[in-house]
């Protein structure tokens, strides 16, 4: 663990002078143990009025039924979809970097695992909520699951994809929350002994139990690793089941078989900017500068520029085949797409998705963080719009030119989009000031190979070769919470 | 010094605590348990705590969940209620695949970490049984039994010699308990 240094070319995943165990934990902790600044509760003020929104929309439409949306006979799919999609997809950045960053040894993921994973749960409760109230009648919403009923017993369509959908969101979802909860025992626990009153005995409750002794920690290892190895096809499945809601259907732009992987690369895209989007300003609100660095930041943006790419490319492949496939019907359903009546929605998307993320191949860009926030925002956008585009546009002009129609969001369509992002935010708020937003004992871990001061005393023993030291000094510069003076002396 | 039931050494570096455990085991000192607040690599053996078989616990429960959904998928679908669509198979098995996979998904996952909070007993509103608050915070505890181990002070001296910041002497096994 400790016995022998990283190499010193590996950029610090800890910056600052004099971290110790306890400032990693009292930092840390200090969202969770002082009272809300203004900032929190100017955020969690507007979030609770989007979440308010919410509740009015959705109640709406559970007394009012799915006529309160704009949908009409053609377009029987739009804003709920699209919306349930964009929030599914973001959640799978949580997942891809507490497990496949974790088979992959990634030891950057141990300081946003914890944070992106919260997002997760929080991001899927938001996409469950859609699926619940475009149901119609959403207190039969049970008859999904299989259970015996009075009608013979009449099982659900075990072929339907919408089936298998719910078998894999509630997989998910609950794979995802247990994941998050065991990892979040030992940071529960130290809130615990560190708390007194009825704090510590709300903590002692949720902590399980925890003391930290040998045979624990040894099987926690165990269970991460093992839980990272079946959440990995977990996460790569749940987007493909999603893009098959679509795919298994023979609707002309939707019927192809390039969507479960393109999808899932849209979901890693999208989930990552979301991910940038929050931590962008929780380490500068909650001052976790030194935890979450601009090593953090970049590699994020260079797993957005990837998956990004991978997006664009889908969507070139897509129109390609489309007119190699020699179908007319599909031609004509991507020629609507980029010319027809929404085009500007199809260049939207082009642009946010495919041209602007370019951008992050500017060394300068990737790590300015003004720069990556509003990108990770554009990405945001740009990922609503392809779900838009690829639900409406193939649905709104079908088979009959006399069917053909356009599609009108109603108020409560915005309204219950605009109240699911404040119930999102609402949610993940809350979660800052409750629970440790940085997974502690993990950063710890870091803390005598990878930090930045582990590495200062590796230069200053001088055992190390000139120019890879150098070399390290000038990976420095981007680093915002580095100060170079530190550095000019040696 | 009777009533003293565990003596604790407390360190304030993990490389350090691994050099006292070393230099207890060497002499012949029957440790506790070891507290800390972040995993250390490599004290299970030197601990002597076995392997841990909850992969082979996984295993079976993922199993579990593939043969509960195929038969289940089978008894719906094939036995109980068969639809003819276009006279396709009743048990079209591509199309169970993706349920499958979920459900041995769920069942791994439910069953791992049931096992695992089982073994370790934990569980909601378990009393926590801590011996030094600090051990989830900045320091890593090495707990030996005061009464087992009758030489308090060689003790007090190895650890001492190994870098413990603290020796404690506690009365009662566990601090957090009212």
């Amino acid at each position: 663990m400790s016995g022998h240094n990283e190499s010193i070319l590996r950029e610090p995943l800890i910056t600052g002078k004099n971290i110790t165990y306890a400032k990693i934990t009292d930092d840390i902790l200090m969202p969770v143990e002082n009272k809300p600044n203004r900032a929190w509760w100017i955020g969690f003020i507007i979030a609770l009025c989007g979440a308010t929104l919410w509740v009015v929309a959705v109640g709406y439409t559970f007394w009012f039924g799915i006529g309160a949306w704009g949908l009409n006979k053609t377009v029987g799919w739009a804003w709920d979809i699209t919306g349930f999609v964009w929030w599914v997809g973001i959640g799978h950045a949580g997942t891809l970097i507490s497990a496949v960053l974790l088979l992959f040894r990634q030891n950057w993921r141990n300081s946003i695992n914890r944070s992106a994973e919260a997002m997760t749960i929080f991001a899927v409760i938001c996409a469950a909520t859609y699926v619940v109230s475009h149901m119609g009648r959403p207190w039969l919403a049970y008859w999904v699951l299989p259970l015996p009923n009075q009608f013979g017993s009449l099982w659900v369509n075990f072929n339907s994809p919408l089936v298998w959908d719910m078998f894999a969101i509630s997989t998910y979802f609950s794979v995802s929350l247990l994941f998050w909860y065991t990892g979040l025992l030992p940071d529960i626990a130290t809130i615990r002994d560190r708390a007194t009153g009825i704090r510590r005995k709300v903590y002692s409750i949720m902590s399980f139990g925890w003391a930290g002794n040998v045979k624990t920690w040894q099987r926690f290892e165990a269970v991460s690793i093992i839980l990272a190895g079946i959440s990995t096809p977990l996460v790569l499945s749940v987007h493909t089941i999603v893009s098959m809601d679509f795919a298994t259907s023979v609707i002309p732009g939707w019927h192809t078989t390039i969507f479960p992987p393109y999808f899932v690369a849209g979901a890693i895209f999208s989930g990552f900017a979301m991910v940038l989007t929050l931590l962008l300003v929780a380490r500068k609100v909650l001052g976790l500068e030194n935890y979450i660095t601009m090593f953090h930041i970049e590699s994020m943006n260079k797993i957005i520029i990837l998956t990004g790419s991978i997006v664009g490319v889908a969507y070139l492949t897509e129109f390609f085949i489309a007119w190699y496939s020699g179908s007319e019907y599909e031609q004509y359903a991507f020629i609507n797409r980029s010319t027809g009546p929404y085009w500007w929605a199809y260049w939207m998307m082009m642009t946010c998705n495919v041209i602007s993320p370019q951008l992050l191949w500017f060394k300068k860009i990737r790590t300015s963080i003004a720069a990556t926030w509003i990108l990770s925002i554009v990405v945001n956008i740009g990922m609503w719009f392809e779900r838009f585009v690829i639900i409406v546009t193939s649905l709104h002009r079908d088979y009959l030119p006399s069917s053909w129609a356009m599609f009108y969001p109603s108020w409560v369509d915005v309204s219950v989009f605009v109240g699911s992002i404040g119930v999102f935010f609402t949610l993940f708020l809350l979660f800052l000031r409750v629970l440790p937003s940085i997974a502690i004992a993990e950063v710890k871990l870091l803390l005598k190979s990878a930090s930045e001061q582990a590495k200062l005393e590796q230069i200053k023993e001088g055992h190390l070769e000139k120019e890879h030291v150098t070399e390290y000094i000038e990976s420095l510069e981007k680093f915002d919470s580095v100060k170079q003076e530190d550095y000019a002396k040696i | 010094m009777n009533n003293i039931k565990y003596i604790l050494g407390s360190f304030g570096d993990p490389d350090e605590m691994m050099h006292g455990i070393q230099k207890l085991q060497d002499n012949n000192i029957k440790i506790h348990d070891v507290y800390t607040p972040m995993p250390i690599h490599g004290i299970e053996a030197k601990l002597g705590v076995k392997r841990s078989r909850l992969d082979i616990a996984a295993f079976f429960f993922g199993i579990t969940g593939t043969m509960t959904m195929l038969s289940f998928v089978y008894f719906a679908a094939a036995y109980d209620w068969p639809i003819n669509i276009g006279g396709k198979p009743h048990f079209a098995l591509p199309d169970f695949i993706p349920i499958t996979f979920e459900l041995t998904i769920l069942f791994c996952a439910f069953g791992l970490v049931g096992s695992y909070y089982a073994s370790t007993h934990l569980f909601p509103g378990r009393a926590p049984r801590v011996m030094d608050l600090r051990a989830t915070d900045d320091r890593f505890i090495i707990a030996i039994d005061a009464k087992e181990n009758a030489e308090h002070s060689k003790i007090d001296d190895l650890l001492k010699e190994a870098g413990a910041l603290e020796v404690k002497y506690n009365e009662r096994k566990y601090v957090s308990y009212e």
